[in-house]
C-alpha cells in the first residue's frame, strides 16, 4: 500500500533572509476564492469612494496681474512656460514648475486680445485693442534693457483673435476680416470676408494645416482654406459662438463654445447638425480647449465654473470651481494632458489637475498596478446604482445648483408643451424635431 | 578549401534539417551535441545530409562574400540547435482543468447593435475572459505541493488501515500530526480550526476552553469558564474566538481574556462564522437564529425560526447561506435579509442530526435519526445519494477535497467520492473510546480533528486537505505583520449582509428582465389604494369616505379573484382539450410500442 500525507517543509514558505520579501504562493482555483463578484463589487465601491476622497483638483494659483486675465497661450515646446495677457494690456510669462513670473511686458494699451507662440519657439505674437500686432522675442532682454517688440504691425481695425500656422511662418488674425499674414511682410497676404462686420475667434486646423475656422458675431461659424481666395462654408447657429477649437487628433472635428450655455461638436463632413451637444453650463461658455489626446475638452464659462467634457458624452464628467474664482475668460489644457490652466476675471491664473483624484508625481509599480486594477473595477461596476451615485456626485455653487434646476424645469415644460401641441394637432401636421436638429439655422456655401 | 566547404555545407544542411523538424519533431538525433556531430558527418555523411549539401552549395554561390557568409551561417546553425525547444509553443491545458476556471459560457444573446463596434468589443472581451481562464489553468503547473493519497492494491482494503499504520508509513513531521489529547475531566469537547488550519480551539462541555497552535503544540491559552460550553468558534483571525456558554455567548482573545459578553445571544447551541461578511450566526435552544456583525459589534437580526430547539447548523461557504436542521426532518436555508426561510427541504422522516456542505457549495450531506445519510445537490435541491448507515451520524464533515467524515457513535467513518458516485465502503475508519461530539477536517492539512468525551484526537486522513493554499486568502505560514495587514484588508472588503442570497454571483450578473417587467414588478409591489374624490357638501363625511373606500377596495379584490378564477378555468379547459387530443391520437412515441400488447 502506498501512503502519502501532506507534509510541507516550512522553509519553502518562509523568506530566506530578513531583507527578503515574504513568499506568497498563489492558487487560482475559483473554489478557494468564494464571493468573487461580491468582493469585487465591494472593492469597486471602496475605490469609487476613495476617488472622491482624494479628488483635490486645485494645484495652485499664479497671482500678479492687475486686471482680469483675458487670454492665454501655451508654449508648444516647453511644458513649464505659460503666457497670459490681461485686460490692462500687460503680458506675463510664467514658469509653471516654480509658479513664478519670469517676465512682465506692458504690451498694449487696452486689452490684450490674443497671443500665440511661433512654431520655431523663438517669438510670440500678441494683438490688442490698440490695433497692433506685436511680435516679441521669447528670450528675455539683458539687464537694464527695456522690453521692445521685435516688430509691430499697425492694422486698420481692432484685432479680436490671432492664431499661428502650425508649421509655416504665417499667422491669421480676425477682426472685421480674417487676414493671413506672413512674418516678413507688414501687409496681409490675403483677406477673407463674408458679409460680417465682426469675427471673434480664428483657429488653424492642427492636422490639415491649411484649414481655418472662425466664429462671427452674426452667430455663424465660417470655414476657410488658406490656399483659396474665398471662404468655404458658413453655418449659422441659434446664438453666437464665442470660441472654436479643432480636435487635435481628428482633423474633421471641431467644437464651439456657444452663448446659449452649450457646446456643440461638429463633423465638417456633415454640418447640418452637430454630432453632439454638450450641456451642463448654466451661462455663456467663454472658452474651450481640447486635451492633446482629443478625447476630452475643457470649457470655462461665465457661470464661474470649469467643466470637462468627454467628446462622446453630452454631460460633463467634472466641474471645478472655487469661492474666489470669477468669470473664466480663458482656459487651456496643458500639453502633457495632466493640468488645466484657467484665467479669470479676478486677475488670477489657476492650475488644476485634469484628473481630480490623480496623484502628482511618479507612481511606484505597486501604486500603478493597484490604480489600474481599481480603474478596471470602477469601469466594470459603473452602472451599479450605488457606485454611479457616488462617482457622479459633485458639489456645485448654490447659484449653479439653482440655475441647473431651473433650466431643467424650463426644458421639461418646453418638452411638455411640444408634446401637447403634437397631441392636439392633426396627426403629421407638426413634425417632431430632435434636439440636435434645432441647433443649426442655415448652412451656406 | 574543400574541407571548409564541406564544413559549411554541413552547417547549412543542418539549418535545413532544423527547419524540417518544425514539421515533424525529432528530439534526440537532431538536438545532440553539434561539434561531435560535425565530426561524425565529416567522416561519414549520410544520404540525406549529402542532399542537403548540394542545396547548400547552390546557396553558397549566390552569397556575395563567401567566407564571411560561411562563418555567419555556421553560427546560425549553432544557435538554432542550441535554442530548439523540445516542447514548442505554450504548455497545453487540459479541457477539464480549463472547465474549472471558466466562469460560465460566453454571451450567446444576439446583438442588435447598428454598428460593428459593440460586437467587436464583446468579442474581444470574450477572448480576454478565455485567455484569463486559460492562463489561470496553466498556472496549475506552478503549484508546488502534491495531494496526499492512499493507494491500495486489489487485495488490500484501505478501511482496515489503522492510524498507527499510517503514522508509521509517513515521515516524522507528518506522523506528529496524529496525536491524542487526554482530557477526560471536562468532556465532551467541541472544536474548531482557524481558516488557515494553523490554530485550534477546543471547548469542553464542563467549561474547559483551550486555544493552541496544534502543529507546534504551543498553548495559546487555557481557561475554565465555570459554566457549560456548547460551542466554540474562531472569528476572522486567530486572536479572537467566540464561546457559546450556558447562558450567554462570550468573545475571548487568544490569551483567554474575556472581550465581550453578548447578552443578547443567550442559550446558544451552535455557531457559524461567515468570514467574508464578518457575521457570527448563532442558533439557540429558544429557536432563534441570530446574526452578530463582528466588525460593528451589533446584532444584525434575530429571526424566530419557529421550529423549536435549533441544534443543527452549518453554512454554505460559497453563498454564506445558513442551513438549519430540524426535528421534523426538514432542512431550512436562511439569509439575514429575509425572516422566512429561503428554501425548505425535507431530507429525513425523523429529526435531522447533522448537516455538512462541501467547499464548492455543490453538495450537502445530511444525516438523520433514521440512520440514513443523504447527499443533495444544493443548486438543484435534489437528492443524489442515499446511504444506510449503522447508526445515525451525529456529526458530519466535508474535507476540502470532498471526503465526508461521519461520526457514528464512537466510530469515525470517512468516505471518498460518495457524492456523485456510490461509495461501497468507507475509505478509512477509526474507533474511539467514547461518543464523538465534534468533527472537523483541518484546512490545508491531511488531518481530521475529533472532539469526544475523553478529549481531542487528531487523525491522519491522506488526501483530505487542499495541498496548495493561496496566500492571499489563507496562509498557514502567516507572520504577525501579514496577519495584521490581512485583517485590515478583510475589513475593507467586508461584504454587506444584504448581498447574502442563494445566487453566489448575484451582484456580478446582469438582470435579464426587460424594462416593462421591472416596472410591472414595481407596480405590483406597491399596493394600490383608492382615494375617494371629494363630493358635495354633506356627502364627504369621514364615515362616508371610509365606507366608499372599503366598498371600492372590496370590489377590486373581487375582480382580482374573478380574474384568477377565469384564468384557472381557461387553463383547466386547455388541459382537458389537450388530454382529449392525446387520448384520441396518442403519444408520438406510441408507434414504437409492441403491437401484441
Amino acid at each position: 500500500m502506498k501512503i502519502k500525507v501532506l507534509s510541507r517543509n516550512p522553509d519553502d514558505y518562509a523568506r530566506e533572509t530578513k531583507r527578503d520579501i515574504q513568499r506568497l504562493p498563489r492558487n487560482y482555483d475559483p473554489s478557494l476564492h468564494p464571493f468573487e463578484a461580491a468582493r469585487e463589487y465591494t472593492r469597486a465601491l471602496n475605490a469609487t469612494k476613495l476617488e472622491r476622497v482624494f479628488a483635490k483638483p486645485f494645484v495652485g494659483a499664479l497671482d500678479g496681474h492687475r486686471d482680469g486675465v483675458n487670454c492665454m497661450a501655451k508654449h508648444p515646446g516647453s511644458l513649464s512656460t505659460l503666457l497670459t495677457g490681461a485686460c490692462d494690456g500687460e503680458i506675463k510669462i510664467w514658469n509653471l514648475a516654480s509658479r513664478d513670473c519670469r517676465r512682465t511686458i506692458q504690451a498694449h494699451t487696452g486689452f490684450v486680445r490674443g497671443m500665440c507662440v511661433t512654431p520655431d519657439h523663438s517669438n510670440f505674437l500678441s494683438i490688442g485693442d490698440d490695433k497692433t500686432v506685436k511680435m516679441w522675442s521669447l528670450t528675455s532682454p539683458d539687464d537694464g534693457e527695456e522690453e521692445e517688440p521685435v516688430h509691430t504691425i499697425l492694422g486698420k481695425n481692432i484685432f479680436t483673435g490671432i492664431d499661428h500656422h502650425w508649421k509655416d511662418p504665417t499667422f491669421a488674425t480676425c477682426g472685421q476680416t480674417v487676414d493671413i499674414w506672413d512674418h516678413a511682410r507688414a501687409e496681409p497676404l490675403r483677406s477673407f470676408s463674408w458679409g460680417v462686420d465682426s469675427l471673434n475667434c480664428v483657429r488653424f486646423n492642427p492636422i490639415e494645416k491649411h484649414y481655418l475656422a472662425s466664429c462671427a458675431a452674426d452667430r455663424s461659424i465660417i470655414l476657410y482654406d488658406t490656399r483659396g481666395s474665398s471662404p468655404l462654408r458658413k453655418v449659422i447657429l441659434n446664438m453666437r459662438s464665442n470660441v472654436i477649437a479643432w480636435n487635435p487628433m481628428e482633423a474633421f472635428v471641431f467644437t464651439v463654445a456657444n452663448e446659449d450655455h452649450n457646446l456643440y461638436s461638429f463633423d465638417i463632413r456633415r454640418l447640418t447638425s452637430p454630432f453632439n451637444i454638450h450641456m451642463d453650463h448654466v451661462n455663456a461658455v467663454l472658452d474651450l480647449d481640447y486635451s492633446p489626446t482629443g478625447r476630452e475638452f475643457v470649457s470655462g464659462s461665465f457661470d464661474k465654473t470649469i467643466r470637462i467634457f468627454p467628446l462622446d458624452k453630452g454631460r460633463s464628467r467634472e466641474v471645478y470651481h472655487t469661492k474666489r474664482m470669477q468669470r473664466v475668460f480663458c482656459i487651456k489644457w496643458s500639453l502633457d494632458n495632466k493640468y488645466i490652466l484657467s484665467g479669470s476675471d479676478e486677475t488670477n491664473v489657476r492650475i488644476w489637475k485634469a484628473k481630480a483624484a490623480e496623484k502628482i508625481g511618479k507612481l511606484t509599480p505597486r501604486e500603478e498596478s493597484s490604480q489600474s486594477y481599481n480603474d478596471k473595477l470602477k469601469e466594470k461596476f459603473q452602472h451599479h446604482p450605488q457606485v454611479r451615485r457616488i462617482a457622479r456626485h459633485r458639489h456645485v455653487p448654490k447659484e449653479v445648483y439653482h440655475l441647473t434646476r431651473q433650466t431643467r424645469i424650463m426644458k421639461d415644460s418646453k418638452r411638455r408643451k411640444e408634446q401637447n401641441r403634437i397631441r392636439h394637432s392633426k396627426p403629421g401636421s407638426i413634425k417632431k424635431k430632435r434636439e440636435r436638429e434645432k441647433v443649426v439655422v442655415a448652412e451656406q456655401e | 578549401m574543400a574541407d571548409e566547404e564541406d564544413k559549411s555545407g554541413a552547417g547549412v544542411g543542418k539549418l535545413k534539417g532544423s527547419k524540417q523538424t518544425k514539421r515533424a519533431p525529432r528530439y534526440f538525433d537532431d538536438s545532440s551535441d553539434v561539434t561531435s556531430k560535425d565530426k561524425h558527418e565529416n567522416e561519414k555523411p549520410s544520404e540525406g545530409k549529402s542532399e542537403d549539401k548540394k542545396k547548400s552549395g547552390k546557396k553558397r554561390t549566390s552569397a556575395p562574400d563567401g567566407d564571411h557568409a560561411d562563418t555567419k551561417r555556421g553560427k546560425e546553425s549553432w544557435d538554432s540547435d542550441e535554442e530548439k525547444d523540445p516542447f514548442p509553443g505554450e504548455a497545453p491545458v487540459k479541457e477539464e482543468t480549463l472547465a474549472r476556471y471558466t466562469r460560465g459560457e460566453g454571451n450567446k444573446v444576439k446583438m442588435r447593435a447598428k454598428t460593428a463596434g459593440p460586437k467587436l468589443e464583446r468579442k474581444t472581451m470574450e477572448k480576454k475572459f478565455h485567455l484569463a481562464a486559460k492562463q489561470a489553468a496553466r498556472a496549475e503547473l506552478l503549484l508546488g505541493e502534491d495531494h496526499g493519497y492512499l493507494e491500495a492494491s486489489d487485495d488490500e482494503d484501505t478501511s482496515q488501515l489503522s492510524q498507527t499504520d499510517i503514522a508509521d508509513a509517513v515521515d516524522i513531521s507528518a506522523a506528529q500530526k496524529h496525536f491524542d489529547l487526554k482530557l477526560d475531566k471536562f468532556g465532551p469537547y467541541r472544536m474548531n480550526y482557524t481558516r488557515n488550519g494553523r490554530f485550534l480551539v477546543i471547548g469542553g462541555r464542563r467549561g474547559h476552553v483551550a486555544a493552541l497552535d496544534w502543529m507546534s503544540k504551543k498553548l495559546l491559552c487555557e481557561i475554565n469558564v465555570m459554566e457549560g460550553v456548547h460551542d466554540v468558534k474562531w472569528l476572522h483571525v486567530e486572536t479572537m474566538f467566540a464561546v457559546a456558554q450556558q447562558r450567554w455567548t462570550y468573545i475571548y482573545d487568544h490569551q483567554g481574556v474575556e472581550l465581550h459578553c453578548l447578552k443578547k445571544f443567550n442559550n446558544v447551541l451552535k455557531m457559524e462564522f461567515l468570514p467574508y461578511h464578518f457575521l457570527l450566526a448563532t442558533a439557540s435552544s429558544t429557536g432563534f437564529l441570530q446574526y452578530l456583525d463582528v466588525s460593528l459589534g451589533k446584532e444584525l437580526v434575530a429571526i424566530n425560526v419557529k421550529q423549536g430547539c435549533l441544534n443543527v447548523m452549518t453554512q454554505n461557504p460559497q453563498t454564506a447561506v445558513v442551513h438549519l436542521g430540524h426535528a421534523n426532518g426538514t432542512v431550512t436555508l436562511w439569509s439575514p435579509n429575509v425572516k422566512e426561510p429561503l428554501a425548505k427541504l425535507l431530507s429525513h422522516v425523523t429529526a435531522v442530526r447533522s448537516i455538512a456542505i462541501d467547499k464548492t457549495g455543490t453538495y450537502m450531506a445530511t444525516s438523520g435519526q433514521d440512520r440514513y445519510m443523504k447527499v443533495f445537490d444544493i443548486r438543484a435541491m435534489k437528492p443524489l445519494q442515499v446511504y444506510r448507515m449503522s447508526a445515525g451520524a451525529g456529526q458530519l464533515a466535508f474535507s476540502q477535497t470532498g471526503l465526508v467524515a461521519a461520526a457514528l457513535g464512537n466510530v469515525v467513518e470517512v468516505y471518498k467520492d460518495c457524492c456523485s458516485n456510490v461509495a461501497e465502503k468507507p475509505y478509512l475508519t477509526h474507533r474511539l473510546r467514547n461518543n464523538i461530539s465534534g468533527l472537523q477536517f483541518c484546512p490545508y492539512e491531511d488531518v481530521l480533528g475529533v472532539g469526544h468525551r475523553d478529549g481531542f484526537t487528531s487523525l491522519l486522513i491522506p488526501g483530505a486537505g487542499e495541498a496548495n493554499f493561496d496566500a492571499f486568502e489563507n496562509n498557514p505560514y502567516q507572520t504577525k505583520k501579514q496577519r495584521r495587514d490581512y485583517e485590515v484588508k478583510m475589513l475593507l472588503e467586508k461584504i454587506q449582509p444584504e448581498m447574502i442570497g442563494l445566487e453566489p454571483g448575484g451582484v456580478g450578473q446582469v438582470s435579464q428582465l426587460t424594462a416593462q417587467e421591472v416596472e410591472k414588478r414595481e407596480q405590483e409591489a406597491v399596493q394600490k389604494k383608492f382615494e375617494p374624490a371629494r363630493k358635495k357638501k354633506g356627502r364627504s363625511k369621514s364615515l362616508k369616505t371610509v365606507q366608499r373606500t372599503k366598498g371600492v377596495e372590496e370590489e377590486w379584490r373581487r375582480m382580482k379573484v374573478r380574474q384568477k378564477m377565469r384564468e384557472e378555468e381557461e387553463k383547466r379547459k386547455k388541459q382537458q382539450k389537450d388530454q382529449k387530443k392525446k387520448e384520441k391520437w396518442g403519444s408520438a412515441l406510441d408507434r414504437f410500442q409492441r403491437k401484441d400488447n
